[in-house]
């Protein structure tokens, strides 16, 4: 019974590692978002597998905190990237539709 | 005894759902194939996990908190996909020169510059 919570674990410690390699090399900063989304949402899996792998049922209240962050996170960035184009002109890129032009 | 063999099968499905949406993270050409293939597993994914983790669970409270970090991850998952994908268009990024659609090749057919941002 153990193996198979190890074998989970270890499984989504796979995806979560290469969720980081795209959020590393991604080429657009949506590609960093969509990473970091997908790592929120392993890590919630993971911290929910390991509190009935310990036996301690608290933990289940960390994973649902985790994961109001990781919605509110991706939520803000996505905020700050449209409105604010901090990051997304890093690439030259001079394609933006009139729609969100008004945008400051 | 049953009931954890069946837990362990719905925790293996769903570990393979999430393996293999991280292999579409990093293998697919575009932003929106990357997108497109882990909005569609990560939901099922949380579903299959947390149900198996659910079938073991001894209290109702344990229970509780599962469903209620299912039923935020199964409301927030597609919202957050749809407001990625939203964002990006809106932005500007277009498909990958390789992939793309053919209303977009009508619509941009002079600016062979304008899919800088996907490819790379």
């Amino acid at each position: 019974m153990t193996i198979y919570f190890l074998v989970a674990g270890l499984a989504i410690l796979i995806a979560m590692a290469l969720g980081v390699c795209r959020a590393l090399l991604g080429p657009s900063v949506f590609d960093r978002i969509l990473a970091v989304n997908m790592f929120g949402t392993k890590a919630v899996l993971l911290i929910a597998l390991y509190a009935f792998y310990s036996g301690r049922h608290d933990l289940l209240d960390i994973s649902l905190l985790y994961s109001l962050l990781n919605f509110v996170g991706v939520i803000a960035a996505l905020r700050l990237v449209e409105r604010g184009k901090f990051f997304a002109n890093d690439e030259g890129q001079d394609v933006v539709n009139s729609e969100s032009s008004h945008d400051n | 005894m049953i009931i954890e063999t069946i837990s362990f099968v719905l925790i293996g499905i769903g570990c393979a759902l999430g393996v293999i949406g991280a292999i579409g993270i990093i293998t697919l050409p575009d932003t929106y194939a990357r997108l497109h293939a882990v909005g569609v597993t990560d939901t099922l994914c949380t579903f299959l996990i947390l149900f198996g983790l659910g079938l073991q669970a001894d209290s109702y409270t344990a229970v509780a908190k599962l469903i209620l970090i299912f039923m935020f991850l199964a409301f927030t998952s597609p919202a957050s996909s749809y407001a990625l994908a939203n964002s990006a268009w809106r932005w500007g990024l277009r498909h990958n020169q390789k992939i793309h659609i053919q209303t977009i090749e009508r619509e941009t057919p002079s600016r062979s510059n304008s899919t800088q941002g996907a490819d790379q």
